[in-house]
C-alpha cells in the first residue's frame, strides 16, 4: 500500500472522529450526580401522596435541622430491607426528619406498603412520573439524599441503607 | 426456563458462525466452482435458531414471564396483547436481538439468491457477514442480554412507556432495522468484491435488490416515525431535526446516493470504487447512528436508558469496522478514469450524489458539532432547525430541477431536444406559483423558488406518466412515482408551512374562544376508564365562522397506570384539504386547560406523497429480472 497525503488525511479524520466519540462517552449528561454533594437543592415541590392539595416545598425543609429524602416504591425489594433503619432513624433521632418520595408507584400499593411495614416518613410525596427524582439523579431506587437546613446536600446514598450507612448518617448529624 | 432456552439458542448461533467462517475459508481454497452443500445447511440452521431465539423472547413477553429482566423492565400484565409483542423490540436488548436476526436472515438469503454469481465473492460475503454477526452476538451475550434472568421473580413488570404504545411506533423500529441492518449485506459484499476482484457490472447486479430492499424499508421506516411524531407527540409537527432523526437520515442520504450510482455501474460499468465507498459508508453510518443513540451521547425522545459500557463496545466495533474496511479498500484500490459528457445521464446521477453528499455532510456537522464542542471546549450548545433549514432548503431548488430532467437525459451523450420542453414547463411552474401567490397569500422569495422547482418536478413527472402510458416501459414507473412523490412532498410541506394557523390559549369548561376563522367552544369534560389508562376527555365544538360548519373535537389527557405517566392525545380531524388539530393539557392547580389549536392544510398529502417515494422502491422490487 502506497502512502499518500489523501490517505493520511482521511485516516487522521477517522481517528479524530473516533477519539471525540470516545471522549464524548465521558461527557456529563443531565443525569449525572457526581457533583451533587455540596450543592443546594432547588425547584423542590412535591404533592402529598393521598392529598393532592397538600404540598411540601423548600421552605418546609428549611425548618428541619436535617432532612433525609428517601426514594422508595412498593415494587422495590431492597426498599423493604432498608425500611427498619428508616424506622429506627425516625424513632430515635428527633433532629432528622424523613421525607419519602414514592417513585413511579401506584398510590394504593404505596399506602399498603407503609401500612404493612410502618411509616417512618414525616411526609410522603408522590413522584409517579419520576420527574422530581431526576433533580437528584436517581436512577435505581432505593436512594437517599441527606440535606441540612440550608438545603445543602451532605450525603447521597445509592442503594439500600444498611448498618454502615446508618452509622454514617448518625456520625454526620452529630 | 425461557432464559436458558434463549441463551442456548444464541450460543448455538455463535458456534455456527464460527463453523461457517471456518468451512467457508476451506471452501475458498478448493478449485471447484460450487459452494459446499454443508455451508447452505449450516446457514439455514443458523437462521432457524436465531429466529427461534427471537420467538422465545416474544413468548416471554406474551406470557409476561418476569423471570426475564428484560420482560420485567419493559412489560406489564395489563398491557394489550399487541403492545406486549411490540415491547419485544421497544427496548435496547430486544432490539439488538432483532438486529442480529436481520443480519443472519439477510446473510442466508444473499447466499441463496445469488447462486449465479462468483463463488469466491459469495463466500467472502458470507465470511464477513458472519464476522459482523459474531461482533453483535458477543455484544448481546456479554453486555446486553435480553435473556438475563432475575430472582426472586417479580410479580409485576414495570410497564412500557405509554408514548411507545402506538401502532405506528410498534412497526417503526422493525422497518428501520430491516433498512439499516439490511445495509450490512452489501457492506460485506463490497469487501468481498474488493478481495475477490468480482467487481463492475456483475457486482452491481448482485447487490441491487438488496440496496432497493433496504432503501425502501428505511424510507418507509422514517415516514412511519414521522407519522407517529405527528399523531402521538402532540406538538403538531412531524419533523424536528432531532438528533436521532438526523442519525436516521445519514445512512438514508448515503443509500440514496448508492441507489442512483449503482445504476451507472450497472449500465456503464464505471464508478465502481465510488459505489464501494457508498456501500461501506452506508452501514458504517448506520452503526454510527446506533452508537450515538445507544451510548446516551445524544439526548432526545429516542434516548434509551443509557449505559457507557454499551457505548464503548459499539465504538470499538465501529473502529474495527472502519479501519478494516479502509485498509482492504486501500490495498485493492486502482485508479479509475471517468469520461462523462456533461449532457449525459451519468453526469446527472453524479450530481444527485453531490447533493446527497452535501446533505449528508450538513446533517453530520449539525449533529456532531455540539458533541465536538462539548468534548473539546466544554461549551454546551444545541443546533436546531434554523441551521438545517437555512443550509438545506435553498439547495433543494436546483436539486429538484436536476431530479426532473436527469431521467430524461440519455446515457453517454444527449441531444438538445429537451431544452424547449424544459422552458415551457418552467414557464408553467412560474404561472402556477404566481396564481398561488396571488390568491392565497404572500411568501418569501426563496419559497417562490421552492414552489416553482417543486411544481416543475411535478409537471415533468406528469409528462413522464403520459409517456409511460404510451410505451408501457415498466422499469420507468417506480422511478416516476418516487420522483413525483418527492416533488409533491416538497410542494405540500411548503404549502403546509406557509398557510398553517396556530393558536395557543387557556380555556375553562364553558368558555368560548374566537380566532380568525373559528369559534372554539369548550363544552364539557368526561372521564373514561380504559384497560391500562384513565382518560380525561374534553369536548370542544368548533364552528367555522366562514361557512358555519360545526365539528366536535375530543382531545384527551391520559393517565397510564404502568408506569404512571401522563400523555396528551391530540384530536385530529383529517380532511382532504386540511387537518384540524387540537390538544389540551391541564394547568396545574387551576380550572384552566391549555389549548393548542392548529389548522394545517394538506397534511394528509404530505403522508401520501412521502409514502409514494417508498412505494416507488417497493414497486421496483416486484419487477422480475427479465423486465430490468
Amino acid at each position: 500500500m502506497k502512502i499518500s497525503i489523501s490517505k493520511i488525511i482521511i485516516i487522521s479524520f477517522v481517528i479524530f472522529f473516533l477519539f471525540v466519540f470516545w471522549q464524548g462517552l465521558k461527557i456529563n449528561n443531565n443525569y449525572d450526580t457526581k457533583n451533587l454533594i455540596g450543592q443546594k437543592i432547588s425547584n423542590f415541590r412535591l404533592a402529598e401522596i393521598n392529598n393532592n392539595k397538600q404540598y411540601i416545598s423548600e421552605e418546609d425543609l428549611k425548618k428541619n435541622k436535617y432532612t433525609l429524602i428517601n426514594f422508595f416504591a412498593s415494587w422495590c425489594a431492597p426498599c423493604r430491607a432498608e425500611h427498619k433503619y428508616l424506622l429506627n432513624l425516625s424513632n430515635k433521632k428527633k433532629e432528622i426528619k424523613i421525607v419519602g418520595i414514592n417513585f413511579k408507584d401506584k398510590k394504593k400499593n404505596a399506602t399498603d406498603f407503609l401500612k404493612e411495614l410502618g411509616n417512618p416518613y414525616n411526609f410522603v410525596g408522590q413522584d409517579s412520573e419520576g420527574k422530581i427524582s431526576i433533580l437528584f439523579g436517581i436512577y435505581g431506587i432505593p436512594e437517599s439524599v441527606l440535606i441540612d437546613s440550608d438545603l445543602i446536600v451532605i450525603k447521597k446514598i445509592v442503594g439500600p441503607i444498611d448498618q454502615i450507612q446508618y452509622d454514617g448518617i448518625l456520625k454526620l448529624i452529630q | 426456563m425461557l432464559s436458558n432456552i434463549g441463551i442456548g439458542l444464541v450460543v448455538l448461533v455463535l458456534v455456527l458462525s464460527f463453523f461457517i467462517i471456518y468451512i467457508a475459508s476451506l471452501n475458498l481454497r478448493t478449485s471447484r466452482q460450487t459452494i459446499k452443500k454443508s455451508i447452505y445447511n449450516l446457514s439455514l440452521v443458523q437462521t432457524t435458531f436465531i429466529i427461534l431465539s427471537f420467538f422465545t423472547l416474544i413468548i416471554g413477553f406474551i406470557n409476561s414471564d418476569f423471570s426475564l429482566i428484560n420482560v420485567y423492565e419493559n412489560s406489564h400484565t395489563t398491557k394489550p396483547f399487541f403492545y406486549k409483542i411490540a415491547g419485544t423490540w421497544g427496548n435496547h436488548e430486544g432490539s439488538l436481538l432483532l438486529w442480529i436476526n436481520i443480519l443472519v436472515v439477510f446473510s442466508y438469503l444473499f447466499l441463496v439468491f445469488n447462486h449465479d454469481h462468483d463463488k469466491k465473492f459469495r463466500l467472502y460475503t458470507l465470511i464477513f457477514q458472519n464476522i459482523l454477526i459474531l461482533g453483535f452476538l458477543f455484544f448481546l451475550l456479554l453486555n446486553s442480554n435480553p435473556f438475563n434472568s432475575i430472582y426472586p421473580i417479580p410479580l409485576e413488570g414495570l410497564g412500557l412507556n405509554p408514548i411507545l404504545q402506538d401502532p405506528a411506533l410498534a412497526i417503526h423500529p422493525p422497518l428501520l432495522y430491516v433498512g439499516f441492518v439490511g445495509c450490512s449485506i452489501y457492506f460485506s459484499a463490497a469487501i468481498a468484491s474488493l478481495l475477490s476482484g468480482y467487481g463492475g457490472k456483475l457486482f452491481a447486479q448482485s447487490i441491487k435488490t438488496w440496496v432497493i430492499i433496504s432503501w425502501s424499508f428505511q424510507t418507509l421506516g422514517i415516514i412511519v416515525g414521522s407519522i407517529w411524531a405527528y399523531y402521538e407527540l402532540g406538538w403538531g409537527g412531524f419533523w424536528f431535526w432531532d438528533p436521532v432523526e438526523n442519525a436516521s437520515l445519514l445512512p438514508w442520504f448515503a443509500i440514496t446516493a448508492l441507489l442512483h450510482s449503482l445504476i451507472v455501474l450497472e449500465k456503464r460499468n464505471t464508478l465502481y470504487y465510488w459505489v464501494i465507498i457508498l456501500c461501506l459508508s452506508t452501514f458504517t453510518l448506520s452503526v454510527t447512528g446506533t452508537f450515538l443513540v445507544r451510548s446516551g451521547i445524544l439526548n432526545s425522545v429516542h434516548t434509551f436508558a443509557s449505559d457507557p459500557s454499551r457505548g464503548i463496545y459499539i465504538l470499538l466495533f465501529l473502529s474495527l469496522m472502519i479501519f478494516s474496511a479502509l485498509i482492504i479498500f486501500y490495498l485493492n484500490y486502482k485508479k479509475e478514469t471517468y469520461n462523462f459528457n456533461l449532457k449525459s445521464r451519468e453526469t446527472f446521477i453524479l450530481a444527485n450524489n453531490w447533493f446527497m453528499a452535501f446533505f449528508l455532510v450538513t446533517v453530520l456537522i449539525g449533529m456532531l458539532y455540539p458533541i465536538f464542542l462539548d468534548v473539546l471546549t466544554n461549551i454546551k450548545i444545541s443546533v436546531g432547525p434554523p441551521y438545517f433549514n437555512i443550509v438545506i432548503i435553498p439547495l433543494i431548488v436546483p436539486f429538484m430541477f436536476l431530479m426532473a430532467i436527469g431521467p430524461r437525459v440519455s446515457w453517454i451523450k444527449s441531444q438538445n431536444k429537451i431544452f424547449y420542453k424544459i422552458s415551457l414547463l418552467i414557464l408553467g411552474a412560474i404561472i402556477i406559483n404566481l396564481l398561488i401567490f396571488y390568491f392565497f397569500g404572500k411568501y418569501s422569495f426563496l419559497s417562490n423558488l421552492i414552489f416553482i422547482a417543486a411544481i416543475f418536478l411535478i409537471l415533468y413527472s406528469f409528462l413522464d406518466i403520459k409517456k409511460f402510458i404510451n410505451n408501457k416501459n415498466k422499469t420507468e414507473l417506480p422511478r416516476i412515482i418516487a420522483h413525483l412523490g418527492f416533488g409533491l412532498l416538497v410542494f405540500f410541506i411548503g404549502i403546509n408551512h406557509q398557510f398553517s394557523l396556530e393558536e395557543d390559549f387557556n380555556l375553562k369548561v364553558g368558555e368560548i374562544k374566537r380566532t380568525n376563522n373559528y369559534e372554539i367552544n369548550f363544552e364539557n369534560i368526561k372521564v373514561r376508564e380504559s384497560k391500562n389508562y384513565k382518560a380525561v376527555i374534553g369536548n370542544f365544538k368548533l364552528t367555522n365562522i366562514k361557512n358555519d360548519l360545526i365539528q366536535y373535537l375530543n382531545p384527551e389527557i391520559r393517565i397510564y397506570s404502568n408506569p404512571e405517566t401522563l400523555t396528551y392525545e391530540a384530536d385530529i380531524k383529517t380532511k382532504i384539504t386540511s387537518d384540524l388539530y387540537l390538544t389540551m393539557s391541564n394547568v396545574s392547580r387551576s380550572d384552566y386547560y391549555n389549548i393548542k389549536f392548529q389548522n394545517k392544510p394538506f397534511m394528509i398529502w404530505i403522508w401520501i406523497s412521502a409514502l409514494m417515494i417508498a412505494l416507488g422502491g417497493f414497486m421496483r422490487l416486484t419487477l422480475k429480472k427479465n423486465e430490468d
